[in-house]
């Protein structure tokens, strides 16, 4: 017996399209597009182990830097908890930063994204700090300044990325079209010294 | 010796983030980021069991390193977290955006106050 859907005529939007494609989430460019830089590089079913160890390597490192962040800015108990605060934006303005460029700029090494993106950033900032320096917060009587954080690095988070993206992708909108301004600049040269020949 | 531990934890950390977030996203179709969330919620939970343990004094003193700042720290991600925010966002998918960042804290919040619990009343065992 047929399965019920397929016995179903597909309903047609007033512009003829397929209702039912427009939403599907597994459109390519959309689907790319909202995967994050820990989303899968590529969805086969066995990780590859180079991808794994260039992960635990940048995650290492990224780790290691916001440990010694934590170490030359200690946050005293009961304070704003900075330190993580900036490693947290900073951490996303990067990753704004790193996914325009190698989307939209250079052809990268398949093993940059993870290396970069999944390991060093992924390793660097950090949700459960973020999350029990809260708790502690709450714990130390002070719950306004508590929900400020959540609710501030959450904020200046988003923000950071966006911007950071924004303004990767506007240098290098700027920087290509200076580039083809010049190269058009050249060839007309070559045309003209040819006439003159 | 202490940067030892937090890179033997982040070695281990952040490769498992990769794949659990490969196998949870493997396990859904819809553009809500499931794996990011995961993970944090699980970053956010052991740390809080962490914390609870080492207010009464139940940790010794490379724990907080390799399992906090390293293992935890490491499994956990901002960075990835707000890009999935705005790429949602970004995506017409505002809703989503607004549920994943809410949702992401209060879930990771409430996993560190559910660990932390825990941990006080198994070190009154």
């Amino acid at each position: 017996m047929p399965a019920p859907e397929e016995s179903v005529q597909p309903e047609h939007d007033t512009a003829g399209r397929v209702a039912g494609e427009a939403v599907d989430p597994d459109i390519d460019t959309l689907d790319q597009a909202v995967e994050g830089a820990d989303a899968p590089i590529a969805r086969s079913p066995r990780p590859q182990l180079d991808t794994v160890a260039v992960i635990a390597a940048g995650g290492a490192l990224g780790a290691l830097a916001r440990y010694g962040a934590g170490q030359l800015w200690p946050t005293p108990s009961g304070g704003f908890p900075w330190t993580t605060f900036g490693i947290n934006v900073v951490g996303c303005a990067l990753i704004g930063v790193l996914m325009v460029v190698i989307t939209d700029v250079v052809h990268a090494h398949r093993l940059v994204r993870p290396l970069l993106g999944v390991g060093v950033l992924g390793g660097f900032t950090t949700f459960s700090t973020y999350a029990v320096e809260a708790l502690d917060l709450a714990r130390a009587a002070r719950p306004g300044l508590a929900l400020a954080y959540l609710l501030g690095t959450l904020l200046a988070a988003v923000a950071a990325v966006t911007a950071a993206a924004s303004l990767t992708g506007m240098i290098h909108g700027l920087a290509r079209r200076v580039d083809t301004r010049r190269r058009r600049g050249r060839a007309g040269e070559c045309e003209h010294g040819r006439s003159l020949r | 010796m202490s940067a030892v531990w937090v890179v033997l934890g982040a070695a281990v950390g952040a490769p498992l983030r990769y794949l659990l977030d490969q196998a949870v996203q493997a396990r859904h179709r819809s553009l809500f980021p499931w794996g990011t969330f995961t993970v944090n919620v699980v970053g956010c939970a052991v740390l809080g069991l962490l914390a609870g343990l080492a207010l009464t004094g139940h940790t010794a003193g490379w724990v907080p390193e390799l399992v906090g700042t390293g293992f935890c720290g490491a499994l956990s991600t901002y960075s990835t977290f707000g890009y999935e925010t705005r790429a949602l966002a970004a995506n017409e998918a505002r809703t989503l955006a607004v549920l994943n960042a809410a949702g992401s804290v209060l879930a990771g919040f409430g996993a560190a106050a559910t660990g932390l619990l825990l941990g006080l009343a198994l070190a009154q065992l």
